[in-house]
């Protein structure tokens, strides 16, 4: 947890409005829409299987995992791909931002009063200059859900 | 670590291995140029420049078996070459000897060994003698040459080796594992990619691009074949250290046993063969501590002295099978359970009700032991879960029957292999699933009148009737928990096998049969156990693999089957005893099962539709008359139980169960309360019926049924019938 709130530089990508961001040097690569095969009976937060050159990965619906409403854009998502011990994970977002340089004395650790999945998988913030920079714990976000 | 000097050493030994192979090329064709012009003094001098060199750099980088072996070739060619002596075709033998065993020397270096690996000393001898005799071109021949040992051992290596043959001994060579994993990985790329060839030829439909589409897949079809074959190993590799293994457990124990080995030549994947080679290692050891008595036990329970431990192996349905027995103590559940509690894993009230099987299972908890004193060989409790657990991580299955007093059985269920499987892809829910073909029996697609007539439904259970026998029916869109389908049109069964039993799964569309490679799911999917895995189809698209065994087990029928199943030695003998039975229940008669295949239908049928015709109770159905019997009326009443309401006397608006049996040709229509399950078991611990109209008393499904003998009952209800006319 604290590598990731080290991270000086994060890649971004928007969620229902919200920014986060991902250490950088988590991000394997970010890819515009791909062929989903859904996954019967799997968690709700896993939209399914993707093909990336050979590799199937796991596909992770953000929103979902964050409890965010469903997608009602006609755009499709895109993928984030983490760099994963074993089998890769792609989140699912709504659009992908920029990758920031941040400077280490604008973060906070996440307000106690944060409730529900994003006291569990948001870290803290960055304070930028127009906006917050929500620090996604990328370890508890591609955990296991309980079935 | 000082990586520099030892690098340098390294890269000095490589050049040396290139280059003394190449000498050694030369050496060979400047000796057979020899054996036309023995004495030409240019090839003579070109040799023992050879050998010199290949001599002293040996000796720079101390390989003293190189070197001391091509000193007492130099030795002869510096007579041949001083003209002290003639080089006689035995002579060239024992240089060719010695060029091969240099060879040998060179390849064991290369691979990792020093250069003292291979036996050097008869060469060096055979030398030495050929180098002292006199010039007698027709002199005696040394003891060894060309004898058919030595020929044997020495064989003149082909003119040109190129180098790359370095390593080889003989026709083999050796490889490492590592490097024929990513073979295997690529080759799996390649039948996907293959595959993809596949589909785009078909869609464009060039000459030119199917031939060459042809060809591929042709090419990749025999490489797959070749590769996954360098990865196949007899099983009987693993096994030779186990008879040892045996024989010392035994004796530091003060017991006597034996292990009979069965089907060592059974194949499979390297890798595989490595992941059992400890749990056997482990079961058999266990086999002997904890199972096979000491011997005055055994002659005091009328056993012999030596124990007998067997271990066998075989292929079956694209599996390989495993069973170890021995003819030991076996494991009382009772005394499971006892310890089980003792160690605080269960309560004493769960630990009661414990079927015998689940009992035996305990053996598998981490930190169980059973041993009462804990010996050096096993009763750590280290083992059995790490049997187990190894087991499972290659997708193999374990299982433990065992009778007290007469032995233990230890079943080993494992894949040949893990990386291809041939998979017929179905369509389900708008998806495309991959079945593998290893289950698969075979498809029967019926339209909607076939389908109205052989499906059959019992509660929440569909059955379906193939060729006169019930097969329950699985939808793969129940089982995945998608919508049900609008009416199908046309029904595609797809009949499989699952571990010993069949049942039909229901798909919408049967699409192609095509090899897959397995690729395993996400840490994400672990807990979802309908998928053995995923891959990729010829279109790019990621389709997941059904687990067939865990579909069974999700229709409850491979549990169940499994909690019946007792002792399973012989593939043949489980085939054999292996039946389905249909469960039904009439008013107060217990839990009573009719073989499913004496079973042709099952019908429902409005009380009010009976007629009686001749004392006998019938009901016209598909313009036949099916005369009925009622079993709870034709069983005669046994001694303890009370018939209570006679189902004669039920309301005539209620539907009656029928349970119509073929007979000759002649239906009979088996009237039931109830019809509860179908369930495939062995029924072992057969007891003798105790009345009429049951063929015998079994287990089934973990508890007491009766098995009825439907053609007594048909003939005692006939007779009840004609006693009863008026």
């Amino acid at each position: 947890m604290t590598t990731a709130a080290n991270a000086r530089q994060f890649c971004t990508f928007l969620l229902e409005g919200l920014l986060f961001g991902v250490p950088a040097s988590r991000v394997q690569e970010v890819l515009r829409s791909q062929e989903i095969t859904p996954v019967p009976r799997a968690p709700r937060s896993v939209r399914g299987l993707i093909n990336l050159r050979g590799e199937i990965v796991t596909a992770i619906d953000l929103r979902r995992r964050l409890g965010l409403p469903e997608r009602t854009s006609q755009r499709p998502p895109f993928n984030v791909v983490l760099r994963e011990e074993g089998a890769q994970v792609s989140l699912l977002v709504d659009e992908i931002g920029d990758v920031l340089d941040v400077d280490e004395s604008a973060f906070e650790r996440a307000p106690q009063t944060l409730q529900g999945p994003f006291r569990e998988l948001v870290l803290g913030a960055y304070k930028l200059d127009a906006r917050l920079l929500l620090v996604l714990d990328t370890d508890r976000a591609t955990a296991p859900e309980h079935l | 670590m000082d990586r520099g000097p030892s690098q340098m050493v390294d890269e000095a030994v490589r050049e040396f291995l290139i280059e003394s192979c190449e000498a050694l090329d030369l050496l060979d064709r400047e000796l057979l140029a020899l054996e036309k012009a023995p004495s030409s003094k240019n090839t003579l001098s070109s040799l023992f420049r050879a050998i010199h060199t290949i001599k002293g750099t040996a000796g720079c980088l101390g390989l003293s078996a190189i070197e001391s072996l091509s000193h007492a070739g130099e030795n002869l060619l510096v007579r041949a070459r001083d003209g002290e002596l003639l080089l006689t075709p035995p002579r060239i033998d024992g240089l060719l000897a010695m060029s091969d065993a240099l060879r040998a020397l060179l390849s064991s270096l290369e691979a990792g060994r020093d250069d003292g690996g291979v036996d050097q000393g008869a060469t060096i001898e055979r030398l030495t003698a050929l180098a002292q005799e006199k010039i007698e071109p027709q002199g005696p021949q040394p003891v060894v040459a060309n004898s058919p040992g030595a020929a044997n051992e020495v064989q003149p290596a082909p003119a040109n080796l190129e180098g790359q043959a370095l390593a080889a001994e003989g026709s083999s060579l050796r490889v490492d594992v590592g490097l024929l994993d990513r073979l295997m990985n690529l080759i799996g790329e390649l039948v996907l990619s293959r595959n993809q060839i596949l589909q785009v030829r078909a869609r464009l439909d060039d000459p030119g691009l199917n031939a060459t589409s042809q060809r591929l897949n042709s090419i990749t079809s025999q490489l797959q074949a070749i590769v996954m074959k360098t990865r196949m190993q007899p099983i009987g590799n693993v096994w030779s250290k186990l008879p040892r293994a045996v024989r010392d457990t035994a004796a530091s124990l003060g017991k006597q046993a034996q292990l009979v080995l069965q089907g060592a030549e059974t194949e499979l994947d390297k890798t595989l063969l490595e992941a059992i080679k400890d749990p056997l290692t482990h079961l058999v050891r266990n086999a002997v501590d904890h199972g096979i008595e000491a011997p005055e036990v055994r002659a005091a329970r009328g056993k012999p002295r030596e124990g007998r431990i067997e271990l066998k192996a075989w292929h079956e349905g694209g599996q390989v099978n495993l069973v170890l027995s021995d003819d030991g103590a076996g494991i009382e559940p009772g005394k499971l359970k006892a310890k089980a509690v003792a160690k605080g894993f269960l309560a004493a009230d769960k630990a009661a009700k414990l079927s015998d099987r689940e009992a035996l299972a305990l053996i598998f908890l981490p930190g169980f032991s059973t041993a009462d004193k804990v010996s050096a060989v096993s009763g750590r409790g280290v083992g059995m879960d790490v049997v187990r657990t190894n087991v499972e991580r290659i997708g193999g299955t374990v299982d433990v029957q065992s009778t007290p007093g007469a032995g233990t059985v230890f079943k080993i269920k494992i894949p040949l292999t893990l990386a291809i499987v041939p998979a017929l892809i179905v369509g389900c829910g708008g998806e495309r699933y991959a079945v593998p073909q290893l289950s698969l029996l075979e498809i029967v697609r019926l339209d909607r009148a076939q389908a109205e007539r052989s499906v059959e439904r019992i509660h929440d259970a569909q059955l379906f009737r193939l060729r006169g026998r019930l097969l329950p029916i699985v939808d793969l869109r129940e089982v995945l928990g998608l919508a049900a389908a609008k009416e199908r049109a046309n029904l595609h069964v797809i009949v499989l096998q699952a571990d010993g039993q069949k049942l039909g799964l229901l798909v919408d569309s049967i699409e192609d049969t095509v090899e897959i490679v397995v690729k395993p799911l996400g840490r994400h999917l672990k807990g979802v156990p309908l998928f053995a895995g995923a891959t990729i189809l010829g279109d790019g698209r990621t389709a997941l693999i059904v687990d067939v065994r865990a579909l069974a087990q999700s229709a409850r029928l491979v549990d169940e089957r499994h909690a019946a199943g007792a002792r399973e030695p012989a593939p043949a003998e489980v085939e054999s005893d292996r039946r389905a039975f249909l469960l039904c229940r009439a008013s107060d008669q217990g839990r009573m099962a009719i073989p499913l295949g004496q079973v042709a239908r099952l019908e429902e049928i409005a009380a009010g539709s009976i007629e009686l015709v001749g004392g006998r109770e019938v009901v016209q159905h598909r313009g036949d008359i099916l005369p009925l019997v009622r079993i709870s009326q034709a069983l005669p009443e046994r001694r303890t139980g009370e018939r209570s309401v006679h189902a004669a006397q039920r309301k005539p608006e209620e539907n009656l169960q029928v349970i119509v049996h073929d007979a000759d040709g002649a239906s009979v229509g088996l009237v039931v309360d109830s019809i509860d399950d179908i369930l495939e078991a062995s029924p072992h611990a057969r007891r003798a019926a105790t009345r009429h109209g049951v063929d015998y008393v079994a287990v089934i499904g973990d508890r007491i049924t009766e098995v009825l003998d439907v053609g007594a009952l048909c003939l005692a209800a006939s007779q009840q019938a004609l006693r009863e006319l008026p």
